[in-house]
């Protein structure tokens, strides 16, 4: 009843194209998108920035980055944290050698320097396929972990190898570095989530996506009808390696803002990064997002839901509950729908459109 | 020059000059090898049997030993504690059964694979609950009749060191391989698990019970999982931070092929000696530990030539 | 759709619990926050610690009433040795009034490093972290008393060099050094080099990635092959029991190897056991539980429940690291309390643990005589340059087997001064100049 379309008429072939065709998501989108511009600013907390919308923003583009890669083009990756450490590395670098440059370009030329690394690391995808697949991947995971252990350059020959956030301003504002006020850099961070996210989801949608999905569904067949394999497959390496780059670099610049090289080891990104997608839901955008939020946010949930009950236990053993709890929801809500949380929101709007009415 | 020396010309004369250092290196990349298959064996089994990629074999690993050490510490004999965490096992791979994968046959394998991820959380913070994460559990190595001494060998002047904990895990292996392929060649239970890994619906539709099926074969991967764990956990002590060792399976799992026992040891082996070798004369010229990353690109360059593993079956695509 | 509804009401859950748990009120009292591990990969040795600084609290708490009259809060929160979550704890906690930061995790320490001056909370990371902090200068907010990692590490030169007979014979020596592949173990290499090119030493050293913690084959192979006059060791959980017991495999002598103060826990040394006997670590406070805190705290806080006590790791290595850890904040808190009264603030804190003058009569009231040696912090001198003790593990227990080592603090000194410049750089931070 409340979420219908009839009336709706399109005239045109571009308002039928457009990315939200049904008027009440576009209301829904933009009523959001206000909802998370106004919120944080005026209400915002240093918790809520720092427990759930950083990590969520930063992780989330990451996630989508992947999702590009695996969910759409269905090259398995398991080296996420290295394209996050090139990113975030790489970002470093420019900003201490070239202060004043404005930081949105320097976030480009992140994603850049990950991408390149990105269709390097792609090129024997062009034989090797599924599981087999992860081994490349997982070698450049090592190897980068590995570098950046290694090079005293890359991190300004910190006796730790740690990396910082360096105060930098944006259009006369502070938006970086521990001194900047959290909406600052949350805004930014919104921002470029934002514009790439629509990138992604026009790309997705138009030719390059389209063959993505081909090579992932049947690469013989895709190939045979004339799309070209080595193309498609890098150009969802560097593409999704782009916004790995980027994610990564935000990730360390807004949220961690001091890191060792240990940050980027593979159980603390590559994995609970792919736990994201497929929880939110392979090839879907909003999976993407809807995936970071439950992973960062369940265990949040969980450690806050026994003193707001009144359960007053050991907090080690609310991190025990927390951990069986969480792994039990996974297999709970992989039983329920094993295309992800982006896919139960998509059965909630088809229901929506009826509801009242059972049929 | 210098690093083109040292990466090309200075590691042949090292082996030339000391032939006896290099047999040590060779000895010491096997028994690593043996290590790194008894990890991989857990994950090729339950492959070979439920196509699921078990992420959670290495909790369940650490989980096994915890149960074991608990048991021992607690007074009770170590056969005792061996049988109970045997026990443990096998009733967890009931519980992992009911409610884990018969809920979800017939799901596509990335689906599985999800849910193990689920199982590894929630197997760890289970195990740390009733085992307590927090006191140091030690492998009672001297009640298991396990040496911790080292072998001597005199060889052309300069001897070997072999290390009897390395050489009882080569024991182990061997002897669960040659139970696992007796147990998998002439059985009944056997036959029908080879059917199973083959095609499940096939074997459904000849009567082969497919969820008891998936009972035994996890079962099996647990008790691998114990001797596994035993023989990781000995050398030092058991904690969570032993999960990570599972790391070391994926190039054995990739280069061996998912579903070969045999592949599994001898890919072990292989990704055993070539990395210390390649550690121990090209490592610092490198830049050092570069087993770190060493084993992926020996697997990588391999899989160029074989992208279905060394044993692998043999991949037919059709459209 | 059932689920659909279950998705809403987690998400309505979210926005109930995430501005609710923001807004808790502060009670009256100091309030510690204590990021802890009692779970987690490091799980053995965190709560080790966290037995030890909460056994501290409880005491004072049951014997003194709290500190100089006021009442002591503290709470300890979960993390799991995991950055993120630590994180989740501190803003969590934080708006308790958190008076101190005690994070014992490296990661986390670098995490709250820039957070420390914007939201006025001083860091204490006791003999970890970041050794730079150790001018207080530039980081006015972290102290690393009482001593650095740096100069842990020349202490540890000076140590071996004495055993042999005179530093002048430490030219031509190899040292090697073994370490957990992180920020933590990469520390003290640059010391050991510096300190090597002035005493003519040869220094190598071998990481130990995460993965390879509870494997080691080829790092002890090569050191084996380079055989060097004394091998040291910066590691940390599963890590240490499997260096020292590799080290005994492969033949490595027992009594030439020394490890850093967060490798020298019974922990460690138990899984080898007798084999282990004759390896050394560093400490900044002796082991065991003699001096007359510890018998407070035995009476106090374990109500002279022997069994108990044990159960919870008393007079162990790390537990008496908490024990001194605690006894460190109190006194800072003294400090601060006596100057500026009650309700004291997160500035005013600092202010009291710049101002530690750990003497041997305040260390005798204190009950500590033995435990710890005096060393005084300074606005400048942010780790107290403590000097470093030397304890053996002797089949069953650790023993100490040296005089307090002093470090060599006028090569030491600088060095940290020029990385603190480098890592304050980073932040674009300036010099305090009210330090005389």
């Amino acid at each position: 009843m409340i979420y219908r379309e009839t009336g709706q008429y399109k005239a045109t072939y571009g308002a039928d194209q457009q990315l939200f065709p049904i008027v009440q998501d576009r209301y829904f989108f933009f009523a959001f998108m206000a909802f998370l511009v106004i919120y944080p600013v005026f209400f915002g907390s240093d918790y809520l920035f720092q427990v759930v919308l950083y990590p969520v923003l930063g992780l989330g583009l990451c996630a989508l980055g992947l999702n590009i890669l695996t969910g759409y083009c269905g090259q398995i990756s398991l080296g996420t944290g290295g394209f996050m450490a090139i990113g975030a590395y790489s970002f470093f670098k420019i900003t201490t050698i070239f202060p004043d440059l404005n930081i949105l370009i320097i976030f480009i030329f992140a994603g850049l320097i990950s991408a390149l690394f990105g269709i390097l690391i792609g090129l024997p995808s062009l034989r090797i396929k599924g599981f087999y697949l992860a081994v490349t991947t997982l070698a450049a995971q090592f190897f980068v972990e590995w570098c950046i252990n290694r090079s005293d350059w890359l991190s300004n020959y910190s006796p730790s190898h740690t990396i910082g956030a360096p105060p930098r301003e944006l259009f006369g504002f502070l938006v970086m570095g521990p001194e900047a006020p959290g909406s600052a850099k949350y805004l930014v961070m919104l921002f470029i989530v934002a514009v790439m996210t629509l990138f992604a989801r026009n790309l997705v949608r138009g030719r390059i996506g389209r063959s993505w999905m081909a090579i992932r569904d049947m690469d013989i067949a895709a190939e045979l009808i004339g799309i070209r394999p080595l193309f498609t497959k890098l150009s969802a390496f560097a593409i999704g390696s782009f916004y790995i780059g980027v994610g990564g670099a935000m990730h360390v610049m807004f949220n961690l803002e001091n890191v060792d090289p240990e940050a980027f080891e593979i159980f603390s990104t590559s994995f609970p990064i792919l736990f994201m997608i497929m929880i939110g839901g392979l090839g879907s955008i909003l999976g993407a997002y809807m995936g970071a939020a439950f992973i960062v946010l369940l265990p949040v949930l969980l450690r806050n839901a026994f003193p707001f009950l009144g359960i007053d236990i050991a907090s080690h053993v609310i991190q025990h509950i927390e951990f069986m709890l969480f792994g039990g929801l996974i297999v709970f809500f992989l039983i329920v729908e094993p295309a992800g949380l982006a896919r139960l929101w998509q059965i909630l709007k088809e229901k929506l459109r009826q509801w009242p009415f059972p049929y | 020059m210098d690093f083109l020396y040292s990466v090309t010309a200075d590691p042949v004369l090292q082996i030339v000059e000391d032939p006896v250092f290099f047999l040590q290196i060779i000895l010491e990349g096997l028994m690593a090898g043996v290590m790194y298959s008894l990890v991989a064996l857990g994950f090729c089994l339950i492959y070979k049997a439920s196509g699921v990629f078990n992420f959670a074999q290495g909790v369940m690993m650490v989980l096994a030993v915890m149960c074991m050490v608990t048991v021992y510490d607690a007074g009770f004999g170590i056969l005792l504690a061996l049988l109970v965490a045997m026990v443990f096992m096998v009733g967890l791979s009931f519980a992992i059964e009911r409610v884990v994968l018969r809920p979800m046959v017939n799901q596509p394998q990335i689906i599985l694979f999800m849910a193990t991820i689920g199982l590894a959380f929630f197997l760890e913070g289970f195990g740390e609950f009733i085992f307590g994460g927090s006191s140091q559990k030690i492998v009672p190595t001297e009640a298991l009749h396990i040496g911790r001494d080292a072998l001597l060998i005199p060889m052309f002047g300069s001897e070997i060191r072999l290390q009897q904990l390395d050489l009882t895990a080569g024991v182990c292996a061997a002897l669960l391989v040659a139970t696992l392929a007796l147990f998998f060649q002439k059985t009944t239970v056997g036959r029908a698990l080879r059917a199973v890994a083959d095609d499940h619906q096939a074997a459904l539709s000849v009567g082969i019970p497919l969820r008891s099926m998936w009972v035994i074969v996890w079962s099996v991967a647990g008790l691998v999982a114990l001797v596994t764990g035993i023989m990781w956990g000995a050398s030092s002590s058991v904690d969570f931070s032993l999960v990570l060792i599972a790391m070391k399976a994926f190039p054995v799992l990739i280069l061996g092929g998912f579903t070969s026992v045999p592949g599994v040891i001898v890919g072990g082996l292989i990704i055993g000696v070539g990395e210390k070798v390649a550690e121990l004369y090209w490592g610092d010229a490198l830049g050092g530990s570069i087993e770190e990353w060493f084993a992926y690109v020996l697997a990588l360059v391999f899989l160029m030539f074989r992208p279905q593993g060394l044993f692998g079956e043999k991949i037919i695509e059709r459209v | 759709m059932k689920f659909g509804k279950y998705l809403i009401s987690l998400l309505a859950a979210v926005a109930v619990i995430c501005p609710l748990s923001t807004t808790a009120v502060a009670e009256d009292g100091l309030y510690i926050p204590m990021f802890t591990y009692r779970t987690g990969p490091f799980a053995p040795g965190g709560s080790k610690i966290a037995n030890g600084l909460t056994a501290y609290f409880e005491m004072i708490s049951k014997r003194d009433g709290g500190i100089e009259g006021q009442k002591i809060i503290w709470e300890e929160c979960e993390f799991g040795y995991k950055t993120d979550r630590g994180v989740e704890c501190y803003e969590r906690l934080k708006g308790k009034g958190s008076l101190i930061s005690n994070p014992f995790s490296t990661g986390l320490t670098y995490k709250l490093i820039p957070k420390a001056p914007v939201d006025k909370i001083p860091i204490l990371s006791m003999g970890y972290g970041m050794s730079g902090a150790a001018d207080g200068r530039w980081f006015p907010w972290v102290f690393n008393f009482p001593t650095s990692y740096w100069s842990q590490a020349s202490a540890f030169i000076r140590y071996v060099g004495t055993e042999m007979g005179g530093m002048d014979n430490l030219k031509g020596k190899k040292i090697g050094l073994i370490f957990l592949e992180s920020g933590y173990g990469r520390e003290p290499i640059k010391l050991f080099e510096t300190l090597g090119e002035r005493f003519g030493y040869e220094f190598k050293h071998w990481a130990i990635p995460a993965k390879q913690m509870a494997d080691q084959r080829s790092q002890w192979r090569k050191i084996v092959r380079w055989n060097p006059d004394y091998m040291f060791m910066w590691g940390w959980g599963v890590m240490n029991p499997t260096a020292v017991s590799r080290a005994g495999e492969f033949g490595y002598p027992m009594d030439r190897f020394i490890g850093v103060w967060w490798s020298g826990d019974e922990l460690d040394t138990k899984p080898a056991g007798i084999k282990a006997k004759g390896y050394r670590a560093g400490t900044f406070h002796a082991p065991g539980a003699f001096a007359e805190v510890h018998k407070d705290i035995l009476k106090f806080t374990y109500d002279n429940d022997m069994a108990l006590a044990k159960e919870h790791n008393y007079g162990d290595v790390l537990w008496s690291r908490g024990v001194f850890n605690a006894m460190l904040i109190a006194e800072g808190l003294r400090n601060a309390i006596l100057e500026f009264g009650s309700n004291i603030t997160g500035e005013e804190m600092r202010w009291g643990l710049e101002h530690i003058d750990m003497t041997d009569e305040r260390l005798e009231e204190l009950g500590a005589t033995g435990f710890g040696r005096p060393f005084k912090v300074t606005c400048s001198d942010h780790e107290g340059n403590g000097p470093v003790l030397f304890q053996e593990w002797d089949g069953e227990k650790w023993v100490i087997v040296s005089d307090w080592v002093e470090p060599m603090r006028e090569i030491v000194r600088p060095m940290l001064e020029e990385a603190a410049a480098t890592e304050a750089a980073k932040w674009n931070y300036t010099m305090r100049d009210d330090c005389t």
